[in-house]
C-alpha cells in the first residue's frame, strides 16, 4: 500500500497539471474563434491560423456591422431582455415577498401551486396553443412572457427574504403606520439589492441567448431576435442573403462566398457574444451567489 | 345541513379568519396576483388543454368541441415504425449524458485541492465563461470547426494523414459531438455547487486524518466526497428529473436529415409534426407520453434516495 502512495508534493503537481490541461482545452476554441475574427478567412479556412491571428483584418467585423439584420436583432434582442427583464423582476419580487411573510394563508399551497409546475407541464403544444390563442403571436410577448417567471426562482428569492429581512422591522414598521405597499417599496427593496441583481442578471442573460421561443413564435424576419439571425448565418449559411453579398455588386465566386461567410462567422461570434464577456468578469459574483442561494434550501 | 355543527362552526370561523386575513393583508394578496396570474394562464391552461391528446384537435371547434378519440393517437404512436427510433435515441442520448454525470464532481475535487490562490481562481473564471454562450453560438462554433473542407479538427486530421470526416453529417458522431460540446460549455460551471459544499468541510477532520497518516487521495476519498454526497444525491435526482428532457434545443440546431437516425428524439419529433405539420392532437400525445415517464422516473429515483439514504427533493 505505502509503495504506491503518492507524495503530496508529487500529488499537488499532478494535480495542476491536469486542471492546467482541463483548462486550456476549455479556453482554446475560445481562442481560436477570438483569433480567428481579426485574421484573414483564407488563413483560417486553410489552416494556417490556429492560435494567434494571422494577416490581421478587421473586414470581418465591418463587414458585421454592414449588415442590416444583424443591427436589427441587436435591437430586438436588447428590447426583449430589457422588458423581459423588468416584468421578471415585476412578477417575481412582489410575489417571493408575500411568500416570505407569515400572515399570508395558505402559503404551503401556493408554493405548491408553483412548485407543481417544475414536475409537470401541459408540454410544447398546449402552450403553444395558448399563446396562439392569446394573439400573442409575432408580438414582444410572446418572447418575454412564456418563461418570464419559475417556481425556482420564486424559491429562490423568497428564502432571500425570509433570511435577510428581520421580522421586527417589518412590525415596527407597521406600528408606525407603513402599510405592506410602503414597506416593501421603501424598506424591503433597498435593502435587496444583491437578490435583485441576481435574478436580473440570470434572466436576462436567459433571455439574450434564447431562440427557440422566437423560432415558433415569430415570423415576421424584422422582429428576430440576435440569436435567430445568428442561426442562419452561422447554422444554416444564409447570412450572404443580407446587404453584405450585395454590396459589392459583382457576381461572387462560390470561393469568395464561402470566404466571407467565414470571415463573418467568427467576427459575428464576438459581436454576439460581447455584451456578455464584457460584463461577466465583473458579475461573476453575482452569478455564482445566486447557484449557492439557490442551492441552499433543496 | 350540517350533520356536526361543532364542524360547522369551526369552517365558518375558519372562513371568517381567511377573510379578516385577507381584508387586514389584502395588499401581500395583491402581489401574489400576477405570479398566480402568469402561472395559472402558462402552466394551468396548458395541462387542461392536454386533454386534446384524447381528442382529434380542430382549431375551429376549440379544445372542448372537439370529438374525443381516447388512445388513439398514442397507440398510432406506439405502433408507428419510427416509434423504437426514437425511444432509442432519447434513451442512449441520456444515459450517455448520465453516464459524464461525475466530471463536474471530479473537477471540483481538484480545483479543491490547488493550493495556489490566483490559478484557482483564473481556472474557475475562465472554465466558468462557455456556460454563457448561447447554444446558437456553440452550434456555431461546431459548424465552423468540424467543417469537412475549412473546419481546423479537420485539417488536423489531414495533416496527420487521415482522410476528413463529415462530422455533421454522421449518424455516428452526432452523440459524441453532442455530449462532449455541452461538458465542454457546463464542466466548469457545474463545479459551483460541489465547490460550496467542499468549502464547508470542517479542516480539523484533514488535520486529525493528516496526523493518523492518510495521503491525499485518501483524504479526498474518506473526507470530502463523503462530505459532498447529499449534493450528489440531490443533483443526481434532479439529473435523473430530466432524464429524457436533454437539451433539445441544441439538438434541433444539429439535426439535419443525414444524421437525424439518430439525432431524431422524441421532443424534435414533437416539434416537428406538431408545429411544422400542424398535428396538434398527436404532437400533444407524443409530449404527454415524455412528460408522465420523466415524472414517474423523477418519484420513482426520488423514493429510492428516500429509502437507501436521508437526501430526497420531498
Amino acid at each position: 500500500m505505502r509503495k504506491f502512495q503518492l507524495s503530496d508534493k508529487g500529488f499537488d503537481v499532478l494535480n495542476t497539471i491536469f486542471v492546467t490541461i482541463i483548462v486550456l482545452l476549455i479556453v482554446y476554441p475560445l481562442i481560436f474563434v477570438l483569433s480567428a475574427s481579426i485574421s484573414s478567412p483564407s488563413a483560417v479556412n486553410t489552416g494556417k491560423m490556429w492560435l494567434w491571428p494571422v494577416d490581421i483584418s478587421f473586414s470581418g467585423f465591418k463587414t458585421v456591422f454592414q449588415n442590416d439584420a444583424i443591427w436589427s436583432g441587436y435591437r430586438n434582442t436588447i428590447i426583449y431582455t430589457v422588458v423581459g427583464t423588468i416584468l421578471h423582476l415585476v412578477i417575481l419580487l412582489p410575489c417571493a415577498y408575500a411568500l416570505s411573510r407569515k400572515e399570508i394563508a395558505g402559503k404551503q399551497f401556493i408554493m405548491w401551486f408553483f412548485l407543481f409546475t417544475m414536475l409537470f407541464n401541459g408540454g410544447l403544444i398546449p402552450t403553444y396553443l395558448v399563446i396562439q390563442s392569446l394573439g400573442m403571436i409575432d408580438t414582444i410577448w410572446a418572447i418575454v412572457v412564456p418563461n418570464v417567471v419559475g417556481a425556482w426562482s420564486i424559491l429562490v428569492a423568497r428564502a432571500f427574504f425570509q433570511q435577510s429581512i428581520p421580522d421586527q422591522l417589518v412590525e415596527a414598521s407597521k406600528i408606525d403606520g407603513a402599510t405592506d405597499f410602503h414597506i416593501f417599496f421603501k424598506i424591503v427593496l433597498p435593502l435587496s439589492l444583491p437578490i435583485i441583481a441576481v435574478m436580473a442578471l440570470f434572466h436576462a442573460v436567459g433571455l439574450w441567448n434564447q431562440y427557440f421561443n422566437a423560432l415558433i413564435y415569430l415570423s415576421d424576419e424584422t422582429k428576430y431576435p440576435l440569436q435567430l439571425i445568428l442561426r442562419e448565418i452561422l447554422i444554416l449559411n444564409e447570412g450572404m442573403t443580407g446587404g453584405a453579398g450585395s454590396e459589392g455588386g459583382s457576381v461572387n465566386s462560390f470561393a469568395e462566398q464561402i470566404e466571407t461567410a467565414s470571415l463573418i462567422k467568427y467576427a459575428v461570434i464576438i459581436v454576439s457574444s460581447l455584451p456578455l464577456l464584457i460584463v461577466y468578469p465583473f458579475v461573476q459574483r453575482f452569478f455564482v451567489k445566486g447557484v449557492l442561494i439557490g442551492s441552499v434550501k433543496e | 345541513m350540517a350533520k356536526n355543527p361543532a364542524r360547522a362552526i369551526s369552517m365558518n370561523s375558519r372562513l371568517d379568519r381567511f377573510k379578516k386575513n385577507v381584508l387586514l393583508n389584502w395588499r401581500l394578496y395583491v402581489f401574489l396576483l400576477p405570479a398566480i396570474l402568469y402561472f395559472t394562464i402558462f402552466h394551468y391552461i396548458p395541462m387542461y388543454g392536454v386533454q386534446i391528446a384524447f381528442k382529434d384537435f380542430y382549431a375551429t371547434e376549440g379544445i372542448t368541441g372537439s370529438p374525443w378519440v381516447g388512445f388513439d393517437h398514442f397507440s398510432r404512436f406506439f405502433d408507428s415504425y419510427y416509434f423504437w427510433r426514437l425511444i432509442k435515441n432519447t434513451i442512449i442520448l441520456s444515459l450517455y449524458q448520465l453516464i459524464l454525470f461525475p466530471l463536474p464532481i471530479i473537477f471540483a475535487l481538484m480545483l479543491n485541492e490547488l493550493k495556489n490562490g490566483p490559478f484557482k481562481k483564473w481556472s474557475q473564471t475562465l472554465t466558468y465563461a462557455p456556460h454563457f454562450m448561447s447554444v446558437v453560438v456553440i452550434v456555431g462554433m461546431l459548424v465552423a470547426f468540424l467543417d469537412p473542407i475549412t473546419g481546423i479538427i479537420n485539417h488536423v486530421i489531414t495533416s496527420l494523414g487521415g482522410s476528413s470526416i463529415s462530422f455533421l453529417t454522421s449518424p455516428e458522431w452526432f452523440r459524441h459531438i453532442f455530449v462532449w460540446s455541452g461538458q465542454w460549455q457546463t464542466l466548469g460551471w457545474g463545479t459551483i455547487i460541489y465547490l460550496a459544499a467542499l468549502s464547508g468541510v470542517n479542516p480539523e477532520l484533514h488535520e486529525a486524518a493528516k496526523i493518523d497518516g492518510a495521503s491525499r487521495i485518501q483524504r479526498i476519498l474518506h473526507i470530502n466526497i463523503p462530505a459532498i454526497l447529499p449534493t450528489i444525491v440531490v443533483l443526481f435526482i434532479l439529473n435523473i428529473g430530466s432524464f429524457m428532457a436533454i437539451g433539445f434545443e441544441k439538438v434541433l440546431l444539429m439535426q439535419n436529415n443525414l444524421n437525424a437516425e439518430t439525432s431524431d428524439i422524441i421532443q424534435t419529433f414533437v416539434y416537428q409534426t406538431g408545429l411544422l405539420e400542424g398535428q396538434y392532437s398527436f404532437a400533444a400525445a407524443i409530449g404527454l407520453f415524455d412528460s408522465v415517464i420523466n415524472l414517474t422516473l423523477l418519484v420513482i429515483v426520488n423514493q429510492i434516495a428516500r429509502k437507501t439514504s436521508e437526501n430526497s427533493l420531498w
